[in-house]
């Protein structure tokens, strides 16, 4: 599905990922761990196509074909889509449009896919002004629902959101990832930063990374490598790799 | 049941022209209408009980000149406008008068078009007498043919008495060689709501306005809402000001203006003169392409009690939005048109659906172009 090779990004002047190699197959999810700072949203951004991430080396190839140099909607509209951890407030566009125009053609599900992550009342409001932590998330869930990428990239999808929030959003991913299907015939991938794990709760994940000072430092079983984060914190759990 | 507006000189493009300033000479959800093309009244009609549309002169003869209201919120020497529609032997324009109580769900329309290259000058009436409601949409086109200039010259009054609404809605498609001077202001009376409502986003040589609202009686409102986009050449003075006199009263000016190498003066002026009186003011503006957005809101309070206040922001468009939005697959331009068309989106509390709707839709033309 994504395979990113030797990827080196600056952001102005300043190189901010080194050398990422990372390769996410067709139906599998991945989980992309590391401290503050550390460059995951970037890595996601980059991948997503936004234009402040300047690919100075290497490439990012998508089921087969080299994106590197598309543009975001380019790249949205072969399948890659990203859940924002802090999504920008547009005045006057209400949520409702924005839907109709990512779907199309399929205008008649938005209510009925908006009642489901219960935003119908947020059709006719303004994106993300005064939603709450949970509503932003909501809003994110149910705009991807209506693009149905092939690949998934969620940046934080639990930050701020309450436990009931953290199921309804957490469930209604694990559908987009096609989580409910037979293994064999899951065809959706994703990368997802998390810092709490609490997301795994409701979906499976295939693999682990973490990430330190722009680079992939290591990989793993996803539940392990946050146990050891959880127990002795990223410095001691880079420390392996520089003893 | 209105009858058509029976035109057959309107060529099918002028035709267009006026329905997107939302005149619609069917009649579909109009209750009335006065339609001057030029300088010839073509029709002056109501179908609504309780509601009078007249031509100017026919009002004056009916009214016996209309003394308590010809002239007297706007005076006939304020300037070489005013002079001038003041000085016509065979005035133009129209009156309309909502009668005590009635109410009008459907709107009246009121069209001013220009054909030839000339000064077509109106002075209109419209008054609101007590618990009536009145809902008004002005739309003001301009001929294909009008070749190297032409002027609008407009005067109106508004009287809304007590517990009574007027909603006038303006809509204007002029075009590159059209000058326009609206002068035009309105006493609003006790309870009464006073909503001025103000579109214009096809070119237009130069349009200069400074409607004023007063508002004598306790607890009456006004709202001045302008949507504005200037293209190159384009030169807009538009301001709106509220007089707040009766206690309780309050006002809210809002503009929305995009440059797109035009020039837009935004001005705005409340005057809070009684305690309990509230005003605010609001200017956001976006430069597209190098041109002027000057925005000059004041707010000026003599009282203890008096409330008011002001924002004016001018910018661009966030490339953080326009990203965000191409990451759903919308297409730079696709995206761009979609921010700046909730940039426009002002819904204005108190309006009809039809007037709500009618705005939006010219809106939207303008969208389809991408702006």
């Amino acid at each position: 599905m994504l395979d990113i090779k030797d990827l080196h990004v600056k952001v102005g002047d300043k190189e901010v990922l080194h050398d990422i190699n990372l390769h996410i197959g067709e139906g599998e999810t991945h989980v992309l761990l590391g401290p503050n700072g550390s460059g995951k949203t970037t890595l996601l951004m980059t991948i997503m196509g936004y234009s402040q991430y300047t690919i100075t080396e290497g490439k990012i190839v998508f089921k087969g074909e080299d994106v590197t140099n598309m543009k975001a909607h380019e790249r949205a509209k072969r399948g890659i889509g990203m859940l924002f951890q802090r999504p920008p407030t547009i005045s006057g566009l209400k949520l409702g449009k924005l839907l109709s125009a990512i779907s199309r053609t399929k205008t008649e599900n938005i209510p009925e896919l908006a009642k489901s992550l219960h935003m119908d009342k947020f059709l006719e409001r303004d994106i993300n002004k005064g939603f709450s932590g949970g509503e932003i998330k909501r809003s994110e869930v149910l705009q991807l629902t209506m693009q149905n990428p092939d690949f998934i990239m969620l940046d934080e999808p639990e930050s701020g959101v309450d436990i009931e929030n953290i199921s309804l959003i957490g469930n209604a991913i694990g559908s987009l990832l096609e989580k409910d299907k037979h293994i064999i015939k899951r065809q959706k991938s994703g990368l997802i930063i998390t810092h709490t794990g609490y997301i795994l709760d409701y979906l499976e994940t295939d693999r682990g990374h973490v990430m330190c000072d722009g680079q992939i430092k290591c990989h793993g079983n996803p539940r392990e490598i946050l146990k050891d984060i959880k127990q002795h914190g990223y410095k001691e759990c880079l420390e392996c790799r520089n003893p | 049941m209105p009858q058509p507006v029976n035109v057959t000189e309107i060529s099918k493009t002028d035709r267009e022209r006026l329905a997107q300033t939302g005149i619609d000479l069917e009649m579909k959800n109009r209750c009335g209408s006065y339609l001057q093309m030029d300088q010839d009244v073509v029709h002056a009609e109501c179908a609504e009980e309780g509601i009078e549309v007249l031509s100017y002169k026919k009002a004056m003869e009916k009214y016996d000149g209309l003394k308590e209201y010809a002239w007297k919120v706007v005076s006939p020497e304020k300037d070489e406008v005013t002079k001038y529609v003041a000085a016509q032997k065979d005035p133009k324009g129209y009156v309309i008068i909502a009668h005590k109580g009635s109410n009008n769900i459907f709107p009246i329309q009121a069209c001013l078009f220009l054909g030839r290259e000339q000064i077509q000058h109106v002075h209109n009436i419209i008054i609101a007498e007590e618990g009536a409601e009145l809902h008004i949409i002005s739309g003001c086109a301009s001929g294909e043919h009008v070749g190297t200039g032409g002027m609008h010259y407009g005067v109106s009054e508004f009287y809304v008495k007590k517990n009574a609404k007027i909603s006038f809605t303006m809509i204007h498609n002029w075009s590159e060689n059209i000058e326009v001077y609206p002068r035009s202001a309105s006493i609003v009376e006790e309870n009464g709501v006073f909503l001025s409502n103000y579109v214009c986003m096809q070119p237009v040589k130069k349009v200069q306005m400074y409607p004023t609202a007063t508002l004598k009686g306790e607890n009456s409102v006004a709202r001045f809402s302008s949507v504005v986009i200037a293209t190159p050449g384009s030169y807009m003075d538009l301001g709106s000001r509220a007089i707040l006199e009766g206690a309780g009263a309050s006002a809210e000016l809002i503009t929305r203006a995009i440059t797109k190498g035009g020039t837009i003066m935004s001005r705005g002026h409340i005057n809070g003169k009684t305690a309990g009186t509230r005003g605010h003011l609001e200017c956001k503006g976006l430069i597209l392409k190098d041109g002027i957005i000057y925005a000059v809101p004041e707010i000026e309070g003599s009282v203890v009690g008096t409330e008011l206040s002001h924002e004016a922001a001018v910018g661009k468009l966030a490339r953080e939005e326009i990203e965000y939005l191409m990451a759903r697959g919308l297409d730079e331009d696709e995206a761009t048109a979609t921010i700046i068309r909730g940039f426009l989106d002002v819904k204005i509390s108190g309006l009809p659906e039809a007037l709500q709707q009618q705005i939006d839709a010219s809106i939207d033309e303008a969208e389809k172009s991408g702006f």
